[in-house]
């Protein structure tokens, strides 16, 4: 059966040249970095010319860029770190509706230890009016987080515009980038950001590592005390394979950048545009042209997620959904019910995102695949034969 | 893939008696759209038995397998047998489901027996027309 990797918001796979060069770091190069000898030389040099390779990525300096464990602990420093480093200045925080939980979970932890949180809409194309951001500051906001773009409708947001009115508030802004870092073109000064998020495994480097990219003279609180690693802002024994391997993928991305933008984006506008022709009753979430290059999202109407997702993967094909079944929380997105998508159409999203081994015979085998997945399902939906009944046989 | 059994695998892949009963003697139809899970059954009584059982079942695989599984569970059986079916029955007929599938999706004899009561207040009513 022929298989067909969609999946790529999920994690990207890990490039041969990646692998390559962690090796030497899985074996015979094991010191410690903080080490005092050669052993330890070796590892630590490593690690620094990775920190060369992330910062060349997104225009910053070497020194500016932290490590951590995940796109996760990235934004759970910069939420947690940023606001906590400035609370003498004030408690309030600004983030938008549609943040990954990573910053959304971590936004209302602090509110739980005294902060206060506003959340800034979204339109139907999921996308932050930079003019609401400007109306949520007040005197005592010290910190607002909007996403580069979302992972789940592939949306892209006017950073640029929210970086100006954050500036001209003197309030420190930071994006989580863990989506666009690799994919998109990200460029920190142009940007006019003062943090930036960024993960491994979603530009074809290694799971478990990501880094946090802090202006310079921008004050933050550790969350991990111990040793002095990273600059004593994050304790704890670096991961050198996968720092090594995050440095590659990142020289790797710079490098093909553009290569990567002419693979990806006409294999999502082949989707984009066949899907809604060969079935019907579909919506495409998110933004419809300024999204990220290898991401096609729908909302197939009368089915549920991961009744698709199960029958796709029978067929070979994986995606994913953010329908409330295929979630541990059995909660449907808060993304889509933030762009005001009605629960039931939230339930048969379908998310297909490209990557670099993708081609337009998959998407063509999707499209042939999936109109057959969803009349079945749409045979067995009370929801579809009401919708039947009711129009009297469609429009 | 969710943890499935092979046997809720199987039911979702071919699920029994899909479909709606024509001129039902009984409907019931429980869930929601937003909770993830929505199950409509139609029943056909003869001499106090199911004689026919259909549904149709908008949710996850482990929902439509729940369906399939009740409407083979309950074909044939009399109504007060019927009555009988949990949804612990069920899961453990599938061998077993996901922890925080058992409760949203496991819907499927609870859609059942709102039917056949629907039948039954149906012929109460009937009855005292006679």
């Amino acid at each position: 059966m022929r298989k067909v990797y969609l999946d790529n918001a999920a994690t990207t796979p890990l490039l041969s040249e990646v692998s390559e060069a962690m090796i030497p770091y899985l074996g015979e190069v094991f010191g410690n970095p903080s080490s005092l000898h050669d052993w330890g030389d070796t590892a630590r040099e490593a690690v620094e010319a990775a920190r060369a390779q992330v910062a060349q990525l997104i225009g910053a300096d070497a020194e500016e860029i932290i490590f951590t464990g995940s796109g996760t602990e990235s934004n759970n420093f910069a939420i947690k770190g940023l606001a906590l480093a400035q609370q003498t200045k004030g408690k309030h925080v600004v983030v938008s509706a549609i943040e990954h939980f990573s910053v959304l979970h971590s936004a209302r932890t602090m509110e739980k230890w005294g902060f206060e949180l506003s959340l800034v809409p979204v339109d139907k194309y999921g996308v932050v009016d930079p003019e609401d951001v400007r109306k949520s500051l007040r005197k005592d906001t010290v910190l607002v987080s909007v996403m580069h773009a979302n992972g789940e409708v592939g949306t892209i947001e006017p950073i640029q515009e929210i970086a100006r009115i954050t500036r001209e508030n003197n309030v420190v802004f930071h994006t989580d980038a863990v989506a666009a870092t690799g994919t998109l073109p990200v460029d920190i000064k142009e940007l006019g950001i003062d943090a930036l998020s960024l993960a491994g495994n979603q530009f074809y480097g290694p799971k478990g590592v990501g880094a946090l990219w802090l202006r310079r003279g921008v004050r933050i609180m550790p969350l991990l005390d111990g040793g002095v690693q990273e600059g004593g802002r994050r304790a704890g024994t670096e991961n050198v394979p996968a720092i090594v391997g995050l440095g590659k993928a990142a020289e790797l991305a710079a490098t093909n950048i553009a290569a990567r933008l002419k693979h990806l984006t006409p294999l999502r506008d082949h989707l984009l545009t066949e899907l809604p022709s060969k079935i019907e009753h579909v919506l495409i979430t998110g933004h419809p042209q300024n999204r990220l290059p290898g991401h096609a999202s729908f909302c197939i109407e009368f089915i549920e997620g991961e009744s698709m997702l199960m029958m796709l993967n029978n067929q070979g094909v994986a995606v994913s959904s953010g329908s409330a079944c295929t979630s541990k929380a059995l909660k449907a997105s808060h993304i889509l019910i933030a762009m005001g998508i009605p629960h039931e159409l939230a339930q048969g999203s379908l998310l297909f995102s490209f990557g670099m081994d993708s081609t337009l015979e998959d998407v063509d085998y999707v499209l042939e695949v999936l109109p057959p997945i969803v009349d079945r399902l749409r045979q067995m939906s009370p929801l579809y034969s009401k919708f039947i009944k009711t129009s009297k046989g469609g429009k | 893939m969710p943890a499935y059994s092979e046997k809720v695998m199987e039911h979702f892949m071919n699920p029994r008696n899909v479909g709606e009963i024509e001129n039902p003697d009984g409907v019931g139809e429980v869930g929601n759209p937003v909770c993830g899970d929505m199950m409509t059954f139609y029943i056909k009584v003869k001499d106090n038995h199911l004689d026919d059982v259909k549904f149709k079942t908008f949710g996850c695989g482990a929902a439509i397998a729940v369906s399939s599984m009740v409407s083979e569970m309950a074909k044939g059986k009399t109504l007060k047998e019927a009555m009988k079916i949990t949804p612990r029955l069920v899961a453990d007929e599938l061998d077993g489901l996901p922890k925080q599938k058992f409760h949203c999706s496991n819907l499927g004899a609870q859609a059942l027996q709102k039917a056949i009561k629907d039948y039954l207040s149906k012929k109460k009513a009937e009855g005292g027309k006679e």
